[in-house]
């Protein structure tokens, strides 16, 4: 896959703050996020990945008490102001969440459903999409037969492709992935991966994940996140490459070499 | 052998002995009802018109009265609670001033006696708007005192849904109202439901709130504007002011149990079909 030589910005966060109920969770990060690239995000448990994900498609509006401040800026328009119109922000911003969450729906509706939603009217395109995503992650062998029934009933991993299967469905330009096979065995992990290299060059693509093999197979781009007294912070940025081989950081070096973190 | 200490065991036979006491209390009510009831129940008595004050005829206009007040209770009732319910468990988040000050005054409706409810729905519908003893006032006056048991059911039953669900649906794109209509709603069914079945339960025993509101002709109503008889009422009657109506009030009572349960049941099972077609339909 060719990459651009020179990356374009797609999303560029700007002093971010977030806190919780007064309490502040991330302080004050910037950083830039590169179209068509695979950004990874990294970092010891608690220091604010999921949270900085979720205000990348405002998705921490749902989350009463969560305030946000800076900027975030989504092909140039900033999204945290109060014109953005949600629902075309997060069509185009796709999501992946920490636990697989599929509708209580059957596993054919998971997908048709958001579809028909955003205007897709043609059953027969409907189930077009339906077959080609559930192909892509892997599923469709495993659950062709029983599309009619309930999604809860499929594994977690399962589950959590369903998931991933649904949001590619709605083709967003840019997909956020919290952990994505964190619930999946290494078979499932790996249909995924390469799901997810395969996206590169089309869709900007931000994923967290604590595997830091992951990361340096997947990563284009690599952010570490920090945590210092319950502020996160980023403490170092960069070409994955690049931060993997020599880390200006200390804590970043013992934390990339497995000794810290 | 695994003999409990002797606190222990105590408190267990005093939750069995409570809980058979109240199952043989249940058992005996329902038995003295069939016992009574059964007896005097025929094709006749549910479809005739009741003569001699209800000693003699049946209680077909009395049934299809029920049936009508019901419905205008249930038709005005449930668009407003559910609406309400929304409101308060997905639009407000719970904190503001507004839901504490809708939460506040509920739960103080719920409290009132229904005597009360009756006034006022005498002054208000049949008296201010003029719609006289009717099903119309009788069936709206229901509604007013339902609606707190059914908000507060509906909001508890949409709070019981995971907020992933919500999460998930924002993250797609899809708007409150469709994730409300697809998702949320369905999945609350069952809760929602329940509420219902009280609301009912509710409505068809009450008796003193009609009394001033749809009052007492016995007549079948040509219109919702006519007076009609609900069952509580007849039972009142038969049992207070007619010497000799002891044997046609229990019956009475009989088809207004059976009522109940055959409406709980449709609601139940409306609302597990409602549940199901989220997943499967289209
Ligand atoms: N809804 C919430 N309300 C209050 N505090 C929260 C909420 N969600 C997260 N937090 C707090 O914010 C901080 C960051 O949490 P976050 O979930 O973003 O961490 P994370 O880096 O994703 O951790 P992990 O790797 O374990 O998933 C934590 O201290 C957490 O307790
Ligand atoms: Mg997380």
């Amino acid at each position: 896959m060719s990459l651009p030589l020179r990356p374009q910005p797609c999303l560029e966060v700007r002093q971010l703050s977030v806190s919780y109920d007064r309490r502040c969770v991330i302080d004050a990060v910037s950083t830039v996020m590169h179209r068509s690239r695979i950004t990874a995000i990294v970092g010891p448990s608690g220091c604010g990945k999921s949270t900085f994900l979720s205000c990348l498609n405002r998705l921490s509006d749902l989350t009463p008490g969560c305030r946000l401040s800076g900027s975030i800026r989504l092909d140039g328009d900033d999204i945290l102001s109060a014109r953005t119109d949600l629902i075309r922000l997060r069509r185009r911003v796709g999501a992946i969440a920490q636990r697989p969450n599929p509708f209580p729906l059957s596993i054919r509706r998971n997908i048709t459903m958001p579809l028909e939603h955003h205007g897709l009217r043609h059953r027969d395109r409907r189930e077009a999409v339906l077959e080609r995503v559930l192909r892509r992650v892997g599923l469709w062998r495993e659950v062709r037969g029983r599309l009619d029934q309930p999604a809860l009933a499929l594994s977690g991993g399962q589950q959590q492709r369903l998931c991933l299967a649904r949001a590619l469905a709605l083709e967003p330009e840019v997909l956020l992935l919290d952990e994505p096979c964190s619930a999946l065995d290494p078979v499932a992990s790996g249909v995924v991966e390469d799901l997810i290299a395969s996206l590169r060059g089309a869709t900007t693509q931000v994923i967290v994940t604590h595997n830091l093999a992951q990361a340096r197979r997947l990563a284009d781009d690599l952010i570490v996140f920090w945590t210092d007294e319950g502020r996160g912070t980023i403490v170092e940025q960069g070409p994955a490459d690049a931060v993997f081989t020599s880390p200006q950081s200390a804590i970043t070096a013992a934390y990339l070499s497995g000794s810290r973190g | 052998m695994d003999r409990r200490p002797w606190p222990d065991g105590l408190a267990a036979a005093l939750a069995w002995g409570v809980a058979m006491g109240i199952t043989a209390v249940f058992g005996l009510v329902l038995a003295d009802l069939l016992r009574h009831g059964l007896p005097e129940i025929s094709l006749g008595f549910l479809l005739e018109a009741p003569r001699e004050a209800g000693r003699a005829g049946g209680i077909g206009p009395v049934i299809v009265s029920t049936l009508l007040i019901l419905a205008v209770c249930l038709l005005t009732s449930l668009p407003i609670a559910l609406a309400t319910a929304v409101l308060l468990a997905e639009f407000s988040h719970g904190r503001s001033g507004f839901a504490r000050l809708i939460r506040a005054s509920l739960d103080g409706l719920a409290g009132v006696p229904s005597i009360v409810f009756g006034l006022f729905g005498n002054a208000l519908f049949s008296l201010a708007l003029g719609l006289g003893f009717s099903i119309l006032s009788g069936g709206l006056t229901l509604a007013c005192m339902v609606l707190p048991i059914l908000i507060r059911s509906a909001e508890q039953a949409l709070r019981e849904v995971p907020s992933d669900y919500r999460r998930a649906a924002a993250a797609l794109g899809i708007s409150q109202a469709a994730s409300l209509r697809q998702v949320l709603l369905p999945c609350a069914a069952p809760g929602l439901a329940i509420g219902v079945v009280l609301g009912i339960g509710r409505a068809l025993a009450e008796t003193a709130a009609l009394l001033f509101t749809s009052g007492y002709v016995d007549r079948l109503p040509g219109s919702l504007l006519d007076s009609g008889r609900a069952l509580s009422v007849h039972i009142y009657d038969l049992a207070m002011n007619v010497p000799g109506g002891e044997a046609r009030a229990y019956a009475t009572a009989v088809v207004l149990v059976v009522l109940l349960l055959v409406a709980n049941a449709l609601t139940l099972g409306i609302a597990e079909l409602w549940r199901l077609d989220g997943g499967t339909s289209r």
